[in-house]
């Protein structure tokens, strides 16, 4: 925890030492002294104990200098909060949208990402919500955290110092890929990163392909193309195919077409296939209608 | 009361019943006392299998045992029995049904049939538990903190396990009213307020805190489930909900729990010092009263598991404060502990073995709490494993610890017999190593940034969960070592007398295993506690 990956990494450790250290020593007095006490005063050296009922001016002393110590550890802790909740003015804000169990970073400019890419030595401001359940944004190089709740906005800001690529977790448990919503943070030197901010998306004008924008969606976290079994149901093969769904409560046959694939990206509650829960989030808000045509487009061809 | 004449015990004299029924129907609070303890240890050692399974699992990075829904499923109900069919009931329904009205002269509980009543909630709510594992949509899979609106749309059996843990919430309610009326009505002549054991006193603590902040509990389970039947819209933002309100309902009763879990501990370790170094405790009213303080203001600080949920920044800043003054009083009884050994005449026998180990992994627990109270730091800890450290610090280093202690020390009053102290003496250092080995990697696993409830992990936290499994063995060779030693001396064991430790509280006074009604004639009170020269 030596290095300094961006301004509160610092930040947080120096309290995280200042507290450890009145720790360490408060751990050691209270040991030694037990561990003293139990050999002094053992039976065979001490064979009559002497009854002492109490000492103020000790007890007073207890009371006191904990209750200051402790006071100084929550001012500390407050004062770093601080500077954690107050962004600058020019921080570069990212929306970050959480889901099962992927995360999608969204430019001022428009351009989307599944990795959070930042140029150096620029503050960012993340504001962060949820499609669906609870989930955290932690990024330990940089001491940082805060949930994702959806019907809500929340904030971190970071200003990164050096340049590389770190872990970015999912640390509010959100079920069955919770351990896997992993991406990462790259901090690039500031024109690579720009030149990567103005660039068309990939593929220009033609757009990203169906298999990229099922990567980048995370959408392969729970449905494979290998026609093997995940969360959700396995995308190969299925176009044309029968199937029974859940409508309401209700069972009915259908067979997959174009219609179907449609309505289970913008509504995928409305026909969940039997036997899979009904926990993918909607894509209605999330992908363009032209990217939801390219994976319909994609599965049927997935033979 | 050693005379010649020995008196029948209450497992002798009978009750009106026989056999299973002498006991599932008694009203008597010393079966009352086993029952619990029985049916506690046996859901812990379930939960603990669960946590050796979890561990092997986490080897190594990759899939080793189990998938990850299965995984979920068990730290889920591993918590869930931990937490609500363990560590809730634990000290003061076992352990402290069993010694409060020996301690202060009654003859039974002042409600020994709600007293029974409260171990059949105890029991159906186990049962609906565990009959919510293999049923519905299979055991559930949301964490013990139920946490909206992932518990609200998971397909598993979210509604039956939780309206389990609601009945437990009214047994352990109807213990807490047990608890308070019994030390306010039932004292024995001259045990006024301030002669009371401390241990005593701290389930006077505990037992208001039950009675206050498990209805909360209760609504917000009932809340939980009526959203899920007939989705009334309460906590999903979907349907207009809000998922805060559900965090805050659930932590203004489980951050109480935690002093229901820890209050009826430092009462344990309170009481076997003083026996055990021959002396009186140092600072009685300051032990009693920092009880009550916790008790009371534990209440105000539930925010601080909050500290990254999107709660208002004023609000952390006002948790975060509260949190560290409830700090204090929790020092101030290490304080006593330590200074009620000096000067006195210690034998280093296996129940304060057991308290001197509870105080050092307590009092490390505690510690890291203060880098989880302090905002900036909290920040970046919580939810990893740093935090995962702390509670099992605090919940099995601090008070199942203290309750092997008070398992050992009142061991000899409640069976009449006496375990062998060698195996004993090395259950406790077994335990403690494997204990450390076990969870301390887990902070510095947190620290490095692992994130806890994770099924899998990179790479690079593959030493800290290698170590930690390998402590996991060593753990469970201790606790097997320590039930085998006591289960063979209920049975085999040397008959222990009255009084073996020399004990001076009024539990002591009276055969061991006590009569049907404890005391042939009830004691008058003319001194404090904890007084072994005249
Ligand atoms: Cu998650
Ligand atoms: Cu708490």
């Amino acid at each position: 925890m030596n290095q300094a990956f961006s301004n509160q990494t610092g930040n947080v450790d120096n309290i995280f030492l200042f507290i450890t250290v009145i720790s360490v020593v408060m751990l050691a007095i209270v040991t030694s002294l037990m561990i003293i006490f139990l050999i002094k005063f053992s039976r065979r050296k001490n064979p009559v104990a002497t009854d002492i009922e109490g000492n103020l001016p000790l007890e007073i002393a207890w009371i006191v200098i904990p209750t200051i110590l402790v006071l100084a550890m929550f001012y500390y802790g407050w004062v770093g909060f601080k500077e954690m909740r107050t962004p600058p003015e020019d921080a570069m804000p990212v929306k970050v949208s959480a889901r099962m169990w992927s995360w999608a970073f969204t430019y001022e400019n428009g351009r989307r990402s599944g990795e959070l890419l930042v140029p150096l030595n620029k503050p960012v401001k993340l504001i962060i919500t949820s499609e669906d359940v609870l989930h955290s944004l932690f990024i330990p190089a940089f001491r940082i955290k805060e949930d994702a709740v959806p019907g809500m906005e929340t904030y971190l800001w970071f200003l990164p110092d050096r340049t590389g690529s770190y872990d970015l977790f999912c640390s509010e448990y959100c079920g069955t890929g919770h351990s896997s919503m992993i991406s990462k943070v790259v901090v690039m030197p500031q024109e690579d990163f720009y030149a990567w901010y103005k660039k068309e998306e990939k593929g220009g004008a033609k757009g990203k392909s169906g298999l990229e924008i099922l990567t980048e969606n995370g959408c392969l976290e729970c449905h494979t193309i290998d026609g093997s079994k995940n969360i959700g149901p396995g995308l190969k093969g299925i176009f044309g195919k029968r199937v029974t769904v859940v409508t309401r409560g209700q069972e009915r046959g259908i067979t997959i077409d174009e219609g179907y694939l449609k309505r289970s990206l913008v509504e995928p509650g409305a026909d969940v296939v039997k036997g899979y829960s009904d926990i993918m989030p909607s894509q209605k808000e999330v992908l363009p209608e032209k990217e939801i045509n390219t994976i319909v487009d994609y599965i049927k061809d997935l033979k | 009361m050693t005379g010649a004449q020995r008196e029948m015990s209450f497992y002798e004299s009978g009750n009106g019943h026989t056999g299973i029924l002498s006991w599932v129907l008694s009203t008597d609070h010393k079966r009352i006392g086993l029952l619990y303890l029985f049916s506690m240890f046996s859901f812990f050692f379930v939960a603990v299998i669960l946590g050796l399974l979890m561990r092997l699992e986490l080897i190594a990075p990759g899939p080793s045992i189990m998938t990850a829904e299965s995984y979920n499923a068990m730290f889920t109900v591993h918590g869930v029995i931990m937490i609500f069919l363990f560590i809730i009931p634990g000290i003061p329904a076992g352990l402290g049904n069993f010694m409060l009205p020996l301690q202060i002269g009654a003859r039974d509980m002042a409600f020994p049939r709600i007293n029974l009543m409260s171990w059949w909630f105890y029991m159906t709510g186990a049962i609906v538990i565990i009959v919510s594992l293999f049923t519905g949509g299979g055991p559930p899979d949301t964490g013990w903190t139920f946490y909206v609106p992932y518990s609200i749309r998971t397909g598993t059996n979210v509604t039956l396990a939780v309206f389990g843990v609601f009945l437990l919430g009214i047994s352990s309610t109807l213990t807490g009213l047990n608890l308070v009326t019994t030390i306010h009505r039932l004292r024995a002549p001259g045990l006024k307020w301030f002669r009371m054991p401390l241990f005593v006193w701290s389930l006077y603590a505990t037992g208001w805190v039950q009675i206050l902040a498990t209805p909360v509990l209760g609504i917000t389970l009932l809340l939980l489930m009526m959203e899920r039947l007939f989705g009334f819209g309460f906590f999903d933002p979907a349907r207009g909900g809000d998922p805060l309100l559900f965090e805050h309902l659930f932590w203004i009763y489980s951050h109480p729990a935690v002093y229901i879990m820890i209050l009826p501990a430092m009462g344990i370790v309170t009481e076997i010092i003083p026996v055990f170094a021959r002396r009186t405790i140092f600072g009685y009213k300051a032990i009693a009263f920092s009880s009550l303080s916790i008790a009371s203001v534990g209440y105000l600080v539930w925010g601080h598991h909050m500290f990254t949920s999107g709660m208002s920044d004023i609000s952390r800043v006002i948790f975060s404060f509260l949190t560290f003054i409830v700090a204090v009083p929790s020092g101030i009884k290490v304080f006593n502990w330590i200074a009620s050994m000096y000067k006195g005449s210690i034998k280093l026998s296996s129940p304060l073995l057991f308290t001197v180990s509870f105080i050092f992994l307590f009092s490390l627990g505690g510690l890291t709490g203060l880098i989880i109270g302090a905002l900036a730091t909290n920040i970046f800890v919580h939810g990893t494993y740093f935090i995962v450290a702390h509670f099992h610090y605090m919940m099995f280093g601090g008070t199942a610890f203290a309750f092997f202690a008070g398992i050992h020390y009142w061991f000899p009053k409640i069976f009449g017999k006496m375990y062998r102290e060698k195996p004993a003496i090395t259950s406790c250092i077994v335990l403690f190593a494997g204990f450390n080995v076990l969870y301390f990697p887990m902070f510095i696993l947190g620290l490095e940034g692992m994130p806890r409830r994770y099924y899998d992990y990179l790479p690079r936290f593959h030493t800290g969960h290698l170590i930690s499994t390998v402590g996991s063995w060593i753990l469970a060779a201790g606790l097997m070592i320590m039930f085998y030693n006591l289960i063979r001396s209920i049975f085999i064991g040397e008959v222990a007398g009255s009084n073996p430790w020399g004990g001076s509280t009024l539990e002591w006074t009276t055969s061991s295993p006590p009569p049907h009604e404890n005391f042939t004639e009830i004691p008058v009170v003319t001194e404090g506690p904890y007084r072994f020269r005249k």
